[in-house]
């Protein structure tokens, strides 16, 4: 028997205030399945074997582009006792299905980017894999690729499409070409980001199982088990009931397990078909960074025009994403990236033209922000210029043209719900000293080597799908209570460390007023929970909770109705309704289909309307040191402001700011995906660096909270809010310690000296 | 094939154990395949993460850098052995408590690594707790909720309890 402290709701808890009385939701109860990790007994997929199981490895493309003339199997190989399988085994349809169907499970005759999958192989000793997979031989006649998004708009090289172009948005409010006779101030920039690894510590792996009668059954990690099972219809021909996903313990994620283990299952399950064997495939970390997902690259170019007051006039902005080979999710990534490159601010005329550009490298995918993080880093960097430019504070000019209630969007949506912008930019300067400190560096830098500076960004993350997306989803959700008196949320949303577990079971606890105790959750498993989409987009604790919280009061409204429960009950009559509500009507389920809040409109063809159902709004400050004799840079403090809508379990939400910031540092100043002829030649934990204990400064997360009416108990999205800011933030800290401006991450210590160097120049230059 | 390896013998959680495994197969196979403890995970290969960490006659190190060789005769404590008689140990109470652990594939390799330091330095310093853990990867948390842990995990400790001393 485990002896566990009793929960304490104010302990490690940031500073909230209460809007409604709740005894579970609002309190830090423990992890739901935090025992089972904390005791090492948690069950993840490489932890899993099944009887006579083989393993599984991937066979691929060395080349970027080309076509398939011959593949060999090497002689000093026995192949009989290896099951083998290409394009021409797969009974279904050889794509991945997503949103197109452009990216083949395997490659059949040509291939577009290097460490695409060619062959699969699986032998019953995982330690004859290796040789064996050296061992096949694919020539190519290569064609010429294209590798960068300035290559790919050139269009002398067509890899995609018609022309290269996986996707394009134009979004316009008012007229931007009437404003720019007026202004008096036009400022331009371009801004750059890199590709980003998730560098989740759990590789990609899944188990698969095939048979004639059960169809195929795959147990993985990863986010979204319906993704997965659609994939496998395609892939294999079967009817919905012959196909089973299971989500096993998951070691992170951070959307880097919501498209691609669609490509691995159906990989396991083509082995385990053929096999007549389960097989287990999961990668070490060279294959899983060579070959799977990782952040957009982008370039965004803003031109905007302004009055003699600092009041945004127009901007015109132009997102230019680097999608990789294949179309994958690059489409809806675009979309957030160019509903995010505005920024938190009100102007009257604004056009966006954004397109995702088709390269021959592996398919960039989701990450944590899908998009925003790019979009706002190139907002809130070139905020700081036009401050700079038009002479007056960047604290001051963002006041000047912040979002309020009332105000609309460039897709004119109606901020109907409180924007407290300003509220979160005086705590934030407040709690980070942001004036003091900066006049202090600014008399301190002079005389030091180490110059220290302050920068802040200011923005909003939209939670849930993009327009009409909830609506397609369609979610279906629920809870069930089982013979033995459980309480079980069944739901598709997966725990990948987010806290889903926790939040909806809190949720149902407390709508239903139980204990946190009686409920848990359903497996992840297609065959038992029904979809309640995809665990993305920031959208589980609003969307999918607020789908609980119905079905729990509606189970209770029931139970009422039918099962002689009494207004007012304790525990006890509950489950005692249940028991009698079981014996005289049945299972005791309720079920909550989405139901859109009212007066949402969405235009998909013009990008104009309700682009979000709701906002998660934040600022965050960054406290830099940059030394110019290593030419290193240091964040040294940070501060996250947020406005989340209700905060659900302080613990896991502010868990939640602080691994996003902390990630946002990595992407800033550390993380570099290099590619050589597209093929990520840094694929080890030894050359791509994120930060350590030792790297990540002192992080200070607040939380002001709006209860948001529409999501599961005031909840609207968090987990990818705080990704967004660290970028810029840190970036303008280093321009206000420097005086130099950098416009593109990752920005490496050679990169902090190349551009004061160049400035350096510039001012002996000047000065002769 | 197999009968043919020698007799390697390991310590494991106070269990003396034996197994008939290549020399040079690494000490966290050994552990995951060959004795299924399978708490000790693997996230890198290379010695970079540490989500193998498990401790070796009092010392962290990377199992997966370990040919079992090296192991012989060793004591070797792994996160199955950190509870005592279902109880979990103070930095387990605490990581629950803290919010240390989400996703959890680290926290194994990160509670031997923090076990080690508490071992050798009953009541670190931040920096100190910095430094014990800079082996010891996590991508979820941002670290800041790991230290806080540790720190009321030290909070609570007067000496090396008995059980961190058998680990010894």
């Amino acid at each position: 028997m485990l002896c566990l402290n009793p929960y304490d709701p104010n302990a490690h808890s940031p500073p909230m205030s209460t809007h409604a009385k709740t005894r579970i939701v609002g309190s830090s109860v423990h992890r739901k399945e935090g025992v089972d990790k904390l005791l090492g007994r948690a069950r993840y997929v490489d932890d899993i074997e099944r009887e006579g199981m083989w393993y599984g490895a991937t066979v691929r493309s060395t080349i970027p582009r080309g076509l398939i003339r011959s593949i060999e199997f090497g002689r000093d190989i026995d192949w009989s006792e290896f099951t083998v399988v290409t394009a021409a085994d797969i009974p279904g349809a050889n794509h991945i299905q997503l949103i197109f169907s452009d990216q083949p499970c395997l490659a059949d005759g040509a291939v577009n980017h290097c460490d695409e999958a060619v062959v699969l192989l699986a032998h019953p000793d995982k330690n004859r894999l290796r040789a064996a997979a050296a061992a096949v031989k694919i020539e190519y006649d290569a064609l010429p690729p294209v590798f960068s998004i300035e290559e790919s708009e050139r269009q002398d090289v067509i890899v995609w499409g018609a022309d290269n172009v996986l996707k394009s948005f134009l979004l316009q409010k008012g007229d931007v070409d009437s404003a720019w006779a007026d202004a008096a101030h036009i400022v331009e920039g371009e801004y750059r980001t890199g590709a980003q690894e998730h560098l989740y510590i759990e590789n990609n792996g899944v188990i698969a199982e095939y048979s004639a009668e059960g169809g195929v059954t795959v147990w993985g990690s990863l986010q979204c088990p319906y993704y997965v099972h659609k994939s496998l219809l395609a892939v294999f021909d079967l009817p919905e009931d012959k196909v089973r996903v299971i989500q096993t313990e998951t070691g992170g994620a951070f959307g880097g397990k919501e498209d691609y283990p669609s490509t691995l299952a159906s990989h396991a399950a083509l082995l385990a078909m053929k096999s007549g064997h389960a097989v287990k495939m999961v990668y070490d970390r060279m294959e899983d960074l060579a070959a799977t997902t990782k952040r957009h690259p982008s370039r965004v170019r803003h031109r905007t025009a302004l009055d003699a007051q600092g009041k945004l006039m127009a901007m015109d902005i132009e997102v230019a994403t680097d999608g990789g080979a294949y179309s994958t999710l690059s489409s809806t990534v675009l979309s957030r990236a160019t509903l995010h490159s505005p920024g938190p601010y009100v102007c009257p005329h604004v056009r966006i033209r954004s397109r995702a550009w088709a390269t021959n490298t592996v398919p960039y995918g989701a990450f944590r922000g899908f998009g925003a993080p790019q979009a706002v880093f190139a907002i809130e960097r070139h905020m700081d210029e036009i401050a700079a430019a038009i002479g007056m504070d960047p604290i001051e000019l963002r006041r000047r043209n912040f979002l309020h209630d009332g105000d609309t969007t460039a897709t004119e949506q109606v901020m109907r719900e409180p924007v407290i912008l300003d509220q979160l930019l005086d705590r934030a300067l407040a709690e980070s000293g942001y004036h003091a400190k900066r006049a202090r560096f600014a008399t301190e830098n002079g005389a030091s080597t180490v110059k220290r500076g302050m920068g802040i960004a200011a923005f909003y993350h939209g939670s849930g799908f993009t327009g009409s997306g909830e609506r397609y989803l369609n979610s279906l959700a629920g809870i069930d209570v089982t013979a033995e008196g459980r309480v079980r949320v069944l739901v598709s949303s997966t725990e990948f460390g987010q806290g889903t577990n926790t939040v909806l079971t809190q949720i149902a606890a407390e709508a239903i007023g139980i204990d946190y105790d009686d409920v848990t959750m359903a497996p992840p498993d297609t065959g038992i929970v029904p979809n309640s989409g995809p665990t993305v987009a920031s959208r589980t604790s609003m969307v999918v909770g607020r789908l609980i919280e119905r079905a729990s009061r509606q189970l209770v409204a029931v139970l009422q109705e039918h099962a002689g429960l009494v207004a007012s009950f304790t525990r006890d009559e509950f489950f005692a309704a249940c028991e009698r509500y079981r014996k005289t009507k049945g299972d005791v389920t309720s079920l909550c289909r989405y139901e859109a809040p009212p007066n949402v409109f969405w235009d998909d063809q013009k990008y104009r309307g309700e682009a979000y159902p709701a906002y998660a709004w934040s600022i965050q400050v960054a406290q830099v040191a940059v030394d110019t004799v290593t030419y290193s840079a240091e964040v040294e403090e940070f501060w996250s402001v947020q406005e989340v809508g209700r905060v659900l379990n302080p613990v896991l939400a502010g868990g939640q700011i602080e691994g996003g910031v902390a990630q946002g540092i990595g992407y800033a100043l550390y993380e570099k995906v290099v590619l050589e002829n597209g093929h990520m030649i840094n694929n080890q934990m030894t050359n791509y660096i994120m930060p350590t204990a030792e790297d990540v400064p002192p992080i200070h997360v607040y939380f002001e909270e709006i209860p948001f009416s529409h999501g599961g108990y005031g909840a609207k999205g968090i987990g990818e809010l705080p990704h967004d800011g660290p970028a810029p933030a840190i970036l303008n800290a280093i321009r206000d310690a420097t005086g130099v401006s950098f416009t593109a991450i990752p920005l490496l210590p050679e990169d902090i000296f190349a551009g004061v160097a160049m400035r350096t120049a510039a001012e002996q230059v000047a000065a002769v | 094939m197999s009968a043919a390896w020698p007799t390697i013998e390991l310590v494991v959680n106070g269990e003396t154990r034996e197994v008939h495994v290549s020399p040079m197969k690494r000490l966290l196979d050994v552990l995951r395949e060959d004795l299924h403890l399978t708490g000790t995970k693997e996230g890198c290969g290379e010695g970079e993460c540490g989500s193998c960490s498990v401790r070796l006659n009092g010392e962290l190190v990377n199992s997966c850098l370990v040919p079992v060789l090296q192991a012989q005769g060793a004591r070797i404590q792994t996160i199955e052995g950190l509870a005592c008689d279902g109880e979990l140990h103070p930095l387990q109470e605490a990581f629950l408590h803290c919010g240390g652990a989400q996703c959890g594939i680290c926290t194994p390799g990160m509670l031997m690594a923090a076990t080690q330091l508490l071992a050798i330095n009953p009541h670190p310093t931040m920096a100190e707790i910095r430094e014990g853990l800079a082996g010891n990867l996590c991508r979820c948390t941002g670290f800041k909720r790991i230290f806080d842990s540790v720190l009321s995990a030290a909070a609570q400790s007067k000496e090396p309890s008995a059980h961190e001393a058998h680990a010894r």
